[in-house]
């Protein structure tokens, strides 16, 4: 075991993998340094050849990884924050998430696009969102979000592995945060969630930086004797319900945690499956905690207003028991 | 430049194929025999041809909304295409896709495009693969003039001309952007004057002659195959029929359609042909025989080939999930 922040992690995942495959390579602008430095050691092991700057371009960027990835090779375009990529939708929705379904199967398009998401940063409305469920309501995609180092290696070693377009969705406010990674690098499948701690009062299911939100919640609620299981879904498609589900059969309560603006966020899907098809083990309503539904802010104590809290999730926990 | 006499015959044959498979297709919608939408390319048929006949199969096209033709051009079989038209299970696309995403990746065929301008990107990435895999492959991007307004098409040949990649652009300018002429679509008229923007050759031919066409694009390919970078061609066309098949076409008079009709660049082919001793008059007339027949038998094949199972619709969304089914 080792220890390592989550931005490291991905770069050192990404870097196995472009020493095991010569046909992945990334690009993006200025990955040479990178806003967050996500890249910067990528660039210095394998130069310009295979960690390429672009133009402000996210619109090429995006269309380009496709019409590569539809030829042979497996790109990793990096959209430097997640908003930028409302510029580079069609490429996504339009063409990468549907090329193989219209053209009848006859095609495969390794791809990965990574992301920055997130607010917490003070850089307001066009530089903190959390999109996933843009992405999750598209056919044809798969949507990744790791929430610690560990995870962020082995999602991303399946995701350039996986010969779909995957959107690996990553928190900005987590890349220094430090955590244990096991020596030897081992891919974690797509689609498998993972509980992230034990606990029979109630579930808190939690995705990216609101997973250690949870976390800190749960470990203050320990002290009133409360219990509480948290679910960290890792990839959002292919979801792993039945880990959720079981779960939730053994507390019978559920609170749902994300980032995200509340209205239509990836939350509303889990608690309308959970509704649909997990509706016996439910003692109490489902509770949803999400951002305000606003732009981000960018005065700090908007933004802490907006962003859901520890305190937020131990209320809601409370208001279930 | 020189153009073997095997060669223009089968350049012949590629023009009268798609002009034969086009006229069917249009009959058959009027019929209401085939459904959607369906741009057909009659009248276009010299820039589709004259490209692709200076590419291998290696190679790879982009095409557009209207794409029968460079289909036909880069090798698709008419059959699986027609079948494809009619939704069957045969079709190249297993009745997923229909007239505007029909391809064939195998004969490095990108697929038609419904997004106007979606294929500038790709194209360039597909550029980037040949470039970054060290082949001698070159990517082709056919698009009309209305594309050319897109955002799409800067990011695209920008990207392209900076890092020298073998993608050639081909504007296929038929005059109108959808119902709009050129001249309210933009203020230029050679969209290639746009190249300089980007540091790279534009060039314009007219399009309607298949030896202009093949010769700049040969030039064009010829460069970008040896490491020379992009190149912009416009080839100046004109289609016949309308925007879509049922468009009633209010804004454009007759006389415009008969005045192209006389630059037809089959007719002009054919003339060449047989003024030149290329080939003589029973040879064409057995050829064109062939192409009507084949077309016929693509016909008679898509109404006979089965329908594609309703659950299929779940498939071919992934490589590994199969979605679910509706409870």
């Amino acid at each position: 075991m080792k220890e390592m922040t989550y931005g490291k992690a991905i770069c050192e995942a990404i870097a196995y993998e472009m020493r095991r495959d010569k046909s992945v390579f990334v690009l993006g602008e200025d990955v040479s340094i990178g806003v967050f430095g996500v890249t910067k050691d990528l660039f210095k092991e394998f130069g310009p050849s295979r960690v390429m700057d672009t133009p402000i371009t996210e619109t090429a960027i995006i269309g380009a990884a496709v019409g590569a990835a539809a030829t042979g090779v497996r790109p990793i375009a990096e959209i430097m924050f997640m908003d930028f990529i409302a510029v580079a939708m069609d490429e996504i929705v339009n063409q990468a998430a549907k090329m193989r379904y219209m053209f009848g199967g006859k095609i495969t398009l390794p791809l990965v696009i990574r992301c920055a998401a997130g607010a917490g940063i003070q850089a307001a409305g066009q530089h903190s969102q959390s999109l996933e469920a843009w992405f999750t309501h598209i056919p044809g995609l798969k949507v990744v979000y790791p929430s610690t180092p560990e995870d962020a290696i082995g999602l991303y070693l399946s995701a350039i592995r996986d010969d779909n377009p995957v959107i690996v969705v990553e928190n900005k406010s987590l890349y220094a945060v430090k955590g244990k990674v096991e020596d030897e690098f081992k891919p974690i499948p797509l689609g498998r969630a993972e509980v992230k701690r034990e606990g029979d009062d109630v579930t808190i299911f939690a995705t990216g930086a609101c997973v250690s939100k949870a976390m800190m919640a749960a470990n203050e609620l320990e002290k009133e004797n409360i219990n509480c299981e948290i679910i960290d879904p890792r990839t959002l498609f292919p979801f792993d319900k039945e880990t959720l589900f079981k779960s939730i059969e053994k507390t019978n309560k559920v609170i749902l945690v994300t980032e995200e603006n509340k209205r239509g966020a990836f939350s509303a899907e889990v608690a309308a499956l959970i509704a649909e098809e997990a509706f016996d083990y439910l003692d109490a309503p489902i509770v949803r905690i999400g951002a305000i539904n606003t732009p981000v802010p960018f005065s700090k104590v908007l933004e802490e207003y907006y962003l859901p809290s520890v305190e937020d999730i131990k209320k809601a926990v409370k208001s279930i028991m | 430049m020189k153009i073997s006499t095997e060669k223009l015959i089968s350049i012949y044959e590629k023009m009268f194929r798609i002009r034969a498979f086009e006229e069917k297709v249009g009959e058959l919608f009027a019929k209401g025999k085939l459904a959607g939408f369906v741009h057909c390319y009659v009248g276009e048929e010299a820039v589709a041809v004259g490209v692709c006949q200076n590419l291998d199969d290696k190679d790879y096209i982009t095409s557009t909304h209207r794409g029968h033709g460079h289909l036909i051009a880069k090798g698709g079989i008419t059959k699986y295409m027609m079948a494809e038209l009619y939704g069957k299970s045969t079709g190249y696309c297993k009745g997923k896709g229909g007239s505007m995403h029909i391809a064939d990746a195998s004969k490095g065929i990108l697929g038609a495009n419904g997004i106007v301008g979606a294929g500038f990107p790709i194209a360039t990435g597909a550029g980037l693969s040949f470039k970054y895999q060290k082949t001698d492959q070159v990517a082709v991007c056919f698009f009309g003039d209305g594309a050319s307004n897109r955002g799409t098409f800067h990011e695209s040949l920008n990207l392209a001309s900076i890092w020298d990649l073998p993608v050639v652009y081909v504007c296929e300018n038929n005059m109108y952007g959808e119902f709009t002429p050129q001249s309210r679509h933009q203020k230029i008229n050679n969209i290639s004057d746009r190249a300089a923007s980007y540091g790279i050759t534009g060039v314009s031919v007219d399009g309607n002659d298949i030896f202009a066409v093949y010769e700049a694009a040969s030039l064009a390919i010829d460069k970008a195959r040896k490491g020379g970078g992009p190149t912009l061609l416009e080839c100046k066309t004109y289609r016949y029929r309308g925007h879509f098949e049922g468009d009633p076409q209010e804004y454009r008079t007759k006389e415009e359609i008969e005045d192209w009709r006389r630059k037809d660049p089959i007719i002009k082919l054919k003339k060449h042909l047989l003024e030149n001793k290329i080939c003589d008059e029973t040879k064409i007339n057995k050829l064109e025989e062939n192409i009507n027949k084949e077309i016929l038998e693509a016909v008679e094949f898509a109404e006979e080939s089965p329908n594609p199972k309703p659950e299929e619709a779940l498939e071919n969304v992934y490589t590994d999930i199969i979605e679910e089914a509706r409870k």
